[in-house]
């Protein structure tokens, strides 16, 4: 499950919510990060993860993918002589080469997450996940970086790079086991921007859009007689009566454009959406994620 | 405390920086507008191909080429326009296109360029060749000299800081020493033809595919002409981007993330020897004590009394309680950026009841963005 949106509408929260909810029904899920923000860990509090499949709770993994580090284990992997790679990577060509190919590291990143998705795991001993879950690049980065095993086949017509890209291309488009998520805002160019993202995922990359998550709903706390006789009270106040008054009137006006919003929303995209409330607190941490993850449908 | 106009004093750059999803866009668009309505010819420029800044200035659509918004449209939000304000966006692909023409010694090497897939890849998905292209635009636009002030938008990167890495990685990419080595007649290029069987090479075109360095080879062949052009237009872009007339404006978020975000990308601008301008925070809760004196305890009854509605006044009250924790939490983190960035002159935008996505909503941003401190408080109480 690919968990995509532009910047700031809460990925990063949606995507640990939603392996709350696969750990909680008994699957063995990881959350896979792949900007090295390490802000899954940072929601549990919990020290770094970097690039090692960390459990956060029961069932649940997290890995902030590290595509340089993802490049050496596949390196390894497809060379089995130690004095070989040792070779390889002390060679300046080759650091150069990997760090200067256009899209070498998005490659290998998917990769690594489709190393995550095996039953068949080439890491030594390494876990079988239920789920894998991918808190993607923001939108923009995200279409580009979904496309690029399709782009590198084409790049590299032969070899073991373009029938790798090949096998990347085809698990991403997968609909019977990869899907996305994207993750909206109740505003006016998010929803537009949400609708866009789903027809380039849809119609370019390919990939199955499964579900648009939108993110903050405000409450509906006020009626709309309510708010007009709080106006009145406004008026005629001072201090925190007045204040107090003018917040529930505010709440109150941007629940219903929000609604606006969310009714454009559905009727703008193809996959169902579910809206997740906004939550009152701080900071959202891992007991915010915990009350979503309730909420995800 | 300075507002954007006193900030913009005498620059003629202006980049908001800052991580995705913070209004950057918007503020952008509204800084340039407020310096526009001030008697300046200001172009804004954007890279977010999402049509944010059309859809908010009132344009159908932006290309790689600026066109003026029109005046009459701030007439009928009652504003008169002194200066001009002008829009492009970006397209990172043209912009290289062109920059390889006018570098390119012949046609032969600029069509030998243009027609190389790996340059194709470069120039239109590798990440970082966004940042470098608006760099390289703002650098033209600003020798051309047409336009008092230029606004520039910045990609929405993920990590701050790739904004101002990702131009010196394209740039070393295509001109840096790592490509004398396979520039030298002995080199990569010679090897890959077939002479000097070197191990790590013949390992690498295992895991490669001989034809992407061939593709490789043959890009580096095609750019040996430029590489000095190359070198010597970055170092003109970075010395303007470090120029006095310069300005980097941070734009965040008042959540923890963001906040830290600012706070980082600041101390990047500082070690680059970046001329740092101000910081602004979107969508801030103001606290409602800071602007009348409470008396929150006596809040639940006053209120039943005055709706005669119990159930109402304690949801009235239950919702300011909400909206206060997130004020203070605004509060909170604000201080925190002011004594990091040691300033006092961190700008607040509040959260507006009405989503911002118009001029309209350009024109009200714009308000709080070129008011003084203390009307900034003033109107937020008038709100509040």
């Amino acid at each position: 499950m690919i968990v995509t949106g532009k910047g700031g509408v809460g990925k990063t929260t949606v995507a640990v919510a939603l392996g709350m909810r696969a750990a909680a029904e008994g699957k063995r899920t990881i959350v896979c990060e792949v900007a090295a923000q390490e802000n899954t860990s940072r929601m549990f509090d919990h020290a770094q993860v970097g690039f090692h499949e960390v459990e956060m709770e029961e069932n649940l993994w997290s890995i902030s993918i590290d595509p340089d580090e993802s490049m050496r284990e596949y390196v390894l992997l497809q060379l089995k002589v130690r004095a070989m790679r040792d070779l390889l990577f002390r060679s300046r060509i080759f650091n150069y080469l990997a760090a200067a190919t256009p899209g070498l590291k998005e490659l290998v990143t998917i990769g690594k997450i489709w190393e995550l998705a095996q039953l068949d795991r080439k890491v030594k001993s390494g876990r079988k996940y239920d789920l894998v879950i991918v808190d993607a690049p923001a939108t923009g980065h995200g279409v580009g970086f979904l496309q690029t095993p399709r782009t590198f086949a084409s790049i590299a017509r032969v070899g073991p790079i373009h029938s790798q890209a090949q096998t990347l291309d085809r698990f991403i488009t997968d609909h019977e086991n990869t899907g996305t998520a994207i993750v909206a805002l109740p505003e006016e160019m998010p929803v537009n921007e949400t609708a866009a993202l789903e027809k380039d995922l849809r119609d370019e990359v390919g990939v199955a859009v499964d579900r648009v998550y939108l993110n903050g709903l405000y409450p509906e706390r006020f009626s709309t007689e309510e708010a007009e006789r709080l106006a009145v009270l406004a008026e005629g106040e001072e201090g925190s009566t007045r204040a107090a008054a003018r917040a529930a009137i505010s709440e109150h006006s941007r629940a219903r454009s929000q609604r606006a919003q969310l009714a454009r929303l559905r009727r703008r995209v193809e996959a169902p959406v579910r809206s997740l409330p906004f939550l009152f607190e701080p900071e959202l941490g891992r007991e915010g994620a915990r009350t979503l993850s309730k909420r995800l449908g | 405390m300075a507002n954007v106009g006193e900030i913009l004093e005498g620059k003629e750059i202006c980049i908001c920086a800052g991580s995705g999803g913070v209004g950057k866009t918007t503020t952008s668009a509204a800084i340039a507008t407020g310096m526009a309505m001030r008697g300046l010819k200001v172009c804004v420029l954007t890279i977010d191909p999402a049509k944010r800044l059309a859809d908010s200035l009132g344009l159908e659509e932006l290309g790689n080429e600026a066109r003026r918004v029109d005046p009459a449209l701030f007439e009928k939000q009652g504003i008169e326009m002194e200066g001009e304000l002008w829009a492009m966006m970006l397209d990172a692909k043209a912009t290289f296109d062109e920059l390889i023409a006018r570098q390119a010694p012949d046609e032969e090497s600029r069509d030998r360029v243009l027609n190389n897939r790996i340059y194709q890849q470069i120039s239109s998905a590798l990440a970082g060749s966004q940042e470098y292209m608006a760099m390289e635009k703002l650098f033209e636009l600003h020798s051309e000299g047409s336009y008092d002030l230029l606004v520039l938008d910045t990609p929405p990167t993920r990590n701050a800081l790739d904004f101002l890495d990702a131009p010196k990685r394209l740039t070393q990419f295509i001109e840096g020493k790592s490509l004398r080595v396979f520039m030298k007649p002995t080199g990569f290029a010679a090897r890959v033809a077939g002479r000097g069987a070197n191990v790590a090479l013949s390992v690498l075109k295992r895991i490669v595919g001989f034809d992407l360095i061939a593709d490789l080879a043959e890009f580096f062949n095609a750019f040996s002409g430029m590489v000095e052009g190359f070198q010597a237009r970055a170092k003109r872009v970075n010395k303007l981007l470090a120029d006095r007339r310069t300005c980097f404006l941070v734009v965040c978020g008042p959540q923890g993330e963001p906040i830290d975000e600012a706070v980082y990308f600041h101390r990047k601008l500082v070690e680059a020897k970046l001329p740092f301008g101000g910081v602004i925070v979107n969508k801030v809760h103001y606290p409602a004590e800071q602007l009348r004196g409470a008396d929150p305890e006596d809040l639940p009854v006053a209120l039943a009394t005055k709706l005669d509605d119990e159930d109402l006044a304690a949801r009235v009250v239950e919702n300011f309680s909400d909206y206060q924790a997130l004020a203070e939490r605004d509060a909170h983190n604000i201080a925190h950026l002011a004594a990091e960035l040691r300033t006092s002159g961190v700008i607040r935008v509040p959260y507006m009841d009405e989503d911002v996505h118009d001029l309209t909503g350009l024109v009200e941003i714009n308000r709080y963005l070129f008011a003084s401190s203390e009307e900034r408080v003033e109107m937020a109480a008038g709100r509040a």
